[in-house]
C-alpha cells in the first residue's frame, strides 16, 4: 500500500534511506544537501535505523569513510553538493576503480565561483568521467524512487560500481510536493541484504583492496573497470522493472515525453523537464509536434538508445545546465551530438546552456526554444553550435 | 484556471514566510490537492528579503519555475512595499494581502496602482493577543486561506488542529493559542 | 577464493584481472619476486656474525629468516637490496656494494 504524502526532495531521500537502513553513513554538511544527513541523524537518534552515522571533518573524509566501509563489507553512502563533491574528487576515482558499491545522494549546486548556493549541474558534470553511475531526477518522487533503486544497481554482481543519485538543489531538494511513499517493508524486501562476495572483514578470506598498479597493468585494469559500466544499462532496466511491480511507477534509461511523432525535441536533465512538459502540452494543443527526451541515466551514457529515440526529429536542442568551456557547449551537448553522429542522424542540433547558478526556467522560455527550433528547420541551418538561454545581453 | 492557484509570499529572512508557504502546502494537501511550496533564497541572512511560492491544483503540478503572475500575493513585512515590487505580475482579478497596523486606505497608495482587491490584517496584534509573542505566519496563513478560498473555515481549523497536535506534541500548551490566532485572523482579515 | 597471482604477468589480459584489482587470500606478497628489483645484494659473512639478530627486524621485506634462534641465509627472491641490514650490523657481518 502506497502512502500519499507531501515532502521536500531532501526529506524524501532521507526517508528512502531510513527504509533502506544502510550500515554506515558518514556525512559532512553543505547546502543544499545538509538536510539529508540532518533528517537521517534524527532517525538514528530515535532508534529507527541501525546505521553507524559518522559525523566527519570534511567531504574528503566522508567519502573516504564510505569507501572504507564498503571495502569492509558494509552498505554505505554519503551525501553532498557542489564544493563538497569537488573535495571528494580523489576518492570518487578510488571508489570506482576499486569496484566498491556505494551511494552518494548528490543535491546539485553550482561550483564556485562566483560563489553561489543554487542549482546547476556543474558539480556532477565535472564528476561524469570518474567511473560513477549517475542517475538524475526531475522531482521529489523520482529522487525517492531512484534512491530506493540505487543499491540494487550499484551492488549487482555484474556492476559493482558506486552510484550518484542526483536531484536539483533547492528546486526539488527544498520544494514540498506531493509524493507516494512505499511501505517500509516493501522497500526493505526490494533492496534486500547486501552480501558481498568478499570483503576486508571476512576472516575466511583475507584480502587486499586498492593495490599499486604499474604501467604494465594499469591499462588492463581500466579496461576491466569499464566492463562493469557496460552492464549498467541492462541492470538499470531490470531493477526498474522489478521496482514497477512494487510501486506502479515505471522507469527507463530516459523518459520520452510526446516524442513518438515529434519533429522538434529538447534533451535535458532534471527539474526543468517538468516545466518543459507544460510547454510541450501548450504547443501540442496548437498542433505543434514537439517532444522531450529527459535523461535519467547519464553515466553510462545510453547513446544508441537516445539516438534511436531521436531518429525522426528534424531539429533538437540539447540543454546543458553546465558550461563546458570547450567553446562548443556543455557535456550533454557533446554526448548527444556524438551519439547522433554515430547514428548518421541528419537532425539539426544545437546546444543550449541554461539555468546556471539557479537561473529560473519558465514555460515561456521553453516555448521559445521550440520556436527557435522551428526557425532552424525553416532556414535549414542549426546556427551556432551553442548558445545561452535566459542571459542578459 | 479556477482549479489552479498560484501564491507568492514576500517576507524577510527569519519571519517565517517560507514556513508559512510550507504550512499552506500542508493544509491544502490534506484536502486532496496537488501542492507545491518552495522558497527562493537570496542572501542567506536574517532580514534579507525572501520570496516563497505556492501552487495548489486539482491536477499534477510539473512546472518548477518561480511564479511571475500570481493570483495572490502575501506581504509578511510591510516595509517590503517600498523595497520590492510586490505587485509585479499580480493578476488584477486576484488580491494582495498585507500584514500591517495601518488602514487599507493608507496601504493602497503604496501598491503602484494595483487595481485588484486589497486585504489587510494586523498579524502582530492578533499574535500578541493570542500567543503573547510575534509570530506573523500563523495569522497570515489563516488570512490567505480565507482570501484565496482554499478551504472553508471548519475544515481549515480541523486540519490545523490535527497538524498542531502532531507538531507540538511535546508542548500542547501552545496549541490553543495558535488555534485562537487562526480563528481571530479568519475573522479580522478584511 | 584466493587470487592465483602466479597467473598474473606481462601476458595477463584485462579479462584475467580481478575486479578492482583486489587480491584475495593472505600472504600473497610472497609470490611476488621483488628480489628482481635490485642490482646489488647484501652479502652475509657468517664468521663475523654473533647472532645478535639486530638485522632481522629492520628488514622491510622480511628477507632474513630465523631458524633455531639463528639467522639463516638471505632470501634473495624478495630482498630489494636496500642495505638497511648493513647499517644495522655492529660486527661487519653484512656487506653490500656502495653501503657502509
Amino acid at each position: 500500500m502506497a502512502k500519499r504524502d507531501r515532502l521536500s526532495g531532501n526529506e524524501a531521500v532521507a526517508i528512502a534511506l531510513r527504509q533502506i537502513n544502510p550500515d554506515v553513513f558518514p556525512a559532512f554538511p553543505i547546502t543544499p544537501s545538509t538536510e539529508i544527513p540532518q533528517y537521517f541523524a534524527s532517525f538514528v537518534a530515535n532508534g529507527e535505523v541501525d546505521t553507524e552515522f559518522i559525523p566527519v571533518e570534511s567531504e574528503h573524509s566522508s567519502m573516504s569513510a564510505a569507501i572504507g566501509a564498503s571495502a569492509a563489507g558494509a552498505r554505505a553512502l554519503t551525501a553532498t553538493s557542489s564544493c563538497g563533491l569537488a573535495y571528494m574528487w580523489e576518492e570518487l576515482y578510488i571508489a570506482a576503480s576499486n569496484r566498491l558499491p556505494l551511494a552518494l545522494a548528490l543535491v546539485n549546486r553550482a561550483l564556485s565561483g562566483p560563489i553561489n548556493i543554487n542549482c546547476d549541474h556543474s558539480d556532477s558534470m565535472g564528476a561524469r568521467d570518474s567511473g560513477w553511475i549517475q542517475i538524475y531526477a526531475e522531482n521529489n518522487q523520482e529522487a525517492y524512487d531512484n534512491m530506493v533503486q540505487a543499491f540494487r544497481i550499484s551492488e549487482h554482481k555484474d556492476v559493482k560500481l558506486p552510484i550518484m543519485v542526483c536531484q536539483d538543489g533547492f528546486i526539488t531538494s527544498h520544494a514540498v510536493e506531493n509524493i507516494e511513499l512505499l511501505e517500509d517493508e516493501d522497500v526493505r524486501n526490494f533492496v534486500g541484504e547486501y552480501e558481498p562476495e568478499n570483503y576486508l572483514l571476512n576472516p575466511e578470506c583475507p584480502m587486499a583492496v586498492g593495490p599499486y598498479s604499474v604501467t604494465d597493468y594499469y591499462m588492463e585494469a581500466k579496461r576491466n573497470q569499464a566492463e562493469g559500466m557496460k552492464h549498467v544499462e541492462q541492470v538499470v532496466l531490470d531493477v526498474a522493472k522489478e521496482f514497477a511491480e512494487i510501486s506502479g511507477r515505471s522507469y527507463g534509461l530516459f523518459e520520452a515525453y510526446r516524442l513518438e511523432d515529434a519533429q522538434r525535441a529538447v534533451v535535458m536533465i532534471g527539474s526543468a523537464a517538468g516545466t518543459t512538459k507544460d510547454a510541450i502540452d501548450r504547443l501540442r494543443e496548437k498542433g505543434e509536434k514537439v517532444g522531450l527526451l529527459k535523461i535519467r541515466l547519464y553515466r553510462p551514457f545510453p547513446a544508441e538508445a537516445i539516438a534511436q529515440a531521436l531518429k525522426n526529429v528534424k531539429a533538437v536542442a540539447i540543454m546543458d545546465r553546465a558550461e563546458g568551456y570547450s567553446n562548443h557547449g556543455g557535456p550533454l551537448g557533446s554526448d548527444v551530438m556524438a551519439a547522433l553522429f554515430r547514428a548518421r542522424s541528419t537532425a539539426l542540433a544545437t546546444n543550449i546552456v541554461y539555468g546556471l547558478g539557479g537561473r529560473d526556467v519558465r514555460v515561456e522560455d521553453m516555448e521559445q526554444v521550440f520556436s527557435d527550433l522551428q526557425k532552424m528547420i525553416d532556414q535549414e541551418d542549426a546556427g551556432e553550435t551553442y548558445r545561452y538561454m535566459g542571459l542578459r545581453e | 484556471m479556477s482549479n489552479h492557484t498560484e501564491i507568492r509570499w514576500h517576507g524577510r529572512g527569519g519571519q517565517g514566510a517560507k514556513t508559512a508557504a510550507l504550512l499552506l502546502a500542508d493544509v491544502a494537501f490534506q484536502t486532496g490537492k496537488y501542492v507545491q511550496g518552495f522558497p527562493e533564497y537570496g542572501p542567506e541572512r536574517m532580514g534579507a528579503p525572501i520570496t516563497a511560492y505556492n501552487r495548489i491544483s486539482d491536477t499534477v503540478i510539473r512546472s518548477h519555475s518561480n511564479i511571475y503572475d500570481p493570483q495572490y500575493v502575501v506581504v509578511v513585512d510591510e516595509s517590503l512595499l517600498e523595497a520590492v515590487d510586490v505587485t509585479s505580475g499580480l493578476k488584477e482579478d486576484g488580491a494582495i494581502l498585507v500584514n500591517t497596523e495601518r488602514t487599507k486606505e493608507e496601504i493602497i497608495p503604496h501598491l503602484k496602482g494595483y487595481q485588484g482587491d486589497v486585504y489587510i490584517i494586523d498579524a502582530k496584534k492578533i499574535s500578541m493577543a493570542a500567543l503573547g509573542k510575534y509570530f506573523p505566519n500563523t495569522p497570515l496563513l489563516a488570512a490567505i486561506v480565507k482570501v484565496a478560498q482554499i478551504m472553508d473555515k471548519e475544515t481549515f481549523l480541523r486540519e490545523m488542529r490535527a497538524s498542531f497536535q502532531h507538531k507540538f506534541a511535546n508542548k500542547p500548551e501552545v496549541i490553543d493559542g495558535n488555534m485562537k490566532a487562526l480563528e481571530m485572523a479568519f475573522e479580522e482579515v478584511h | 577464493m584466493a587470487t592465483d597471482i602466479s597467473k598474473l604477468g606481462l601476458k595477463a589480459k584485462w579479462q584475467d584481472l580481478t575486479e578492482g584489482m583486489s587480491i584475495a587470500g593472505a600472504g600473497t606478497s610472497a609470490d611476488f619476486m621483488t628480489g628482481e628489483w635490485s642490482s646489488t645484494k647484501p652479502v652475509f659473512i657468517e664468521e663475523n656474525c654473533k647472532q645478535c639478530l639486530l638485522c632481522v627486524p629492520v628488514c622491510p621485506d622480511s628477507c632474513i629468516p630465523v631458524h633455531d634462534k639463528k639467522r639463516a641465509a638471505f632470501d634473495y627472491d624478495h630482498c630489494k637490496g636496500c642495505g638497511i641490514c648493513v647499517k644495522a650490523c655492529p660486527f661487519e657481518a653484512i656487506t653490500m656494494e656502495g653501503v657502509k
